[in-house]
């Protein structure tokens, strides 16, 4: 079963590699489901103009490969900013010659994309007539959504939320393009120095399967603590 | 940032580098689609044996499905990619071939194939499972054969269902092309970031290949829909709300 000799040298860095990738993974599904709230529901209840931006927003973000985005932002932006002296004397400069930050922008876009076109439909989903007994109730515009309209959405739509979280985790590997070692970055680095080529491969795979176990088993959790009608 | 020179850069870089963004984006559909219709044929086989296969075939189906849709696509890539390419470069010169190169196109349409196959046995599996049974039977009685059934009832039934997942699958793998370039295959990916390097005009490269790679994307919508509103029909429920 191949050769593993490398492994306990590889140890750290690997830990180090979960790492990045855990901090990339919940940094994106934070900031993007917070993004993804707005987008959806403006596309539901907002002024005509503002839900032709957001779904524009969808479109064209789930429309385009991340890789591209991710090369678009870090080798496209990243490529401008030089030009700009007030960027290179302001406290921002540090940030913008790292190459996690453009990695975090582009994947909480993306999943500001895909969860807001999921939220587009949560939000159509939940019965108006429970909208109206909470505005009936002389709950203010904002209570409603707070107490009745977000948790009835989120309820609905909590397992492909979850697709939407492992599909995001897989896709963590791309910024190992953008040098950031992430689990598959450290496993490039494992196949460059050993020149074993399927062994760390096999290993990231392992860990990979692990993580999805992991967060398959959080949003199971997630979804028994939400009470559901489909169930006694 | 944006203002003459940005459209000029363009011009530029389009006049220079066109013919390659045109060839790239020939290769990730070339590839896209084989891998597509890979995947579709190892989706029906596999639902077909999910369903109706003995408890081992559906053991090793549900561990196939399993890991591919846990696993990223970049490392499965990788893996089926060199490891791939090197059995059946061995396995042909110990059957005494000469040396032979494996063309990237065939790797990658095999490798995409593999990855949708997975995602494609649960589309299919669904849809399969969504056919009326009576009406199966209904045909059998009027003493339609096998084939028949299959072709007159089951794909009419299934497609309904299957289309809006197919679609999807479809506008995943236009994108999954992109993968490719990790490996060094041409495609539109790798074209752009060469262009981008040459010319370093890198924000107009990656526009360009993102508003072609977003074309892309719109008139398949389209085309789906228009597909889905033709097996659709006569359905109204299912073409304004199923979807």
């Amino acid at each position: 079963m191949g050769e593993w000799y490398w492994l306990p040298d590889y140890a750290w860095r690997f830990v180090e590699g979960i790492g990045v990738t855990l901090e990339l993974l919940f940094i994106a599904l934070f900031f993007g489901f917070l993004l993804a709230i707005p987008i959806g529901l403006v596309q539901v209840t907002g002024p005509k103009w503002l839900a032709a931006i957001a779904r524009g927003f969808c479109t064209m973000i789930r429309g385009t490969p991340l890789l591209i985005q991710l090369w678009l932002l870090y080798y496209g932006l990243g490529s401008l900013f030089p030009y700009f002296p007030e960027l290179r004397n302001s406290f921002l400069w540090p940030i913008l010659r790292e190459a996690f930050p453009y990695a975090a922008v582009a994947f909480i876009i993306s999943v500001a994309a895909y969860e807001g076109h999921i939220m587009r439909g949560a939000f159509a989903s939940v019965p108006k007539g429970e909208l109206e007994a909470a505005r009936s109730m002389g709950m203010g515009r904002f209570t409603v959504l707070r107490r009745i309209w977000l948790p009835r959405a989120i309820q609905n739509v909590l397992p492909t939320l979850a697709g939407e979280a492992v599909l995001t985790l897989k896709s963590v590997p791309l910024a190992s393009t953008i040098t950031i070692f992430d689990v598959f970055g450290v496993g490039g680095i494992v196949r460059q120095e050993t020149y074993r080529i399927y062994e760390p491969l096999i290993f990231v795979g392992f860990i990979y399967l692990l993580i999805t176990a992991v967060l398959v088993v959080l949003f199971r959790w997630l979804e028994n603590r939400v009470p559901s009608a489909n169930r006694a | 940032m944006i203002d003459v020179t940005f459209f000029a850069n363009i011009y530029e870089l389009m006049s220079e580098w066109g013919p390659n963004f045109w060839r790239g984006l020939l290769a990730s559909l070339q590839i896209a689609f084989g891998g597509y219709l890979l995947g579709l044929l190892i989706g029906v086989s596999g639902a077909i044996g999910k369903i109706y296969g003995g408890p081992v075939l559906k053991w090793v189906l549900e561990i196939y499905t399993t890991l591919i849709r846990a696993v990223p696509e970049l490392v499965l890539i990788l893996l089926l990619f060199y490891a791939g390419t090197q059995l059946l470069a061995q396995g042909l010169a110990a059957l005494g071939y000469e040396r032979v190169t494996i063309s990237g196109l065939a790797a990658g349409i095999v490798v995409l194939g593999i990855v949708q196959g997975a995602y494609s046995t649960e589309v299919m599996r669904g849809a399969i499972l969504a056919i009326p049974k009576g009406e199966v039977e209904a045909g059998a009685a009027f003493g339609m054969g096998s084939f028949k059934i299959f072709r007159r009832i089951m794909i009419p039934a299934m497609l309904p269902l299957a289309l809006p997942g197919l679609s999807n699958l479809w506008l995943i793998i236009t994108k999954d092309t992109a993968l490719l370039a990790v490996v060094g295959y041409e495609e539109l990916a790798l074209v752009t970031r060469q262009a981008a390097g040459a010319t370093r005009y890198y924000l107009e490269a990656y526009l360009v290949a993102g508003a072609i790679y977003l074309l892309v994307t719109l008139i398949s919508m389209k085309l789906f829909n228009l597909a889905e509103n033709r097996v659709t029909r006569g359905r109204k429920s299912l073409a304004s709300g199923g979807a």
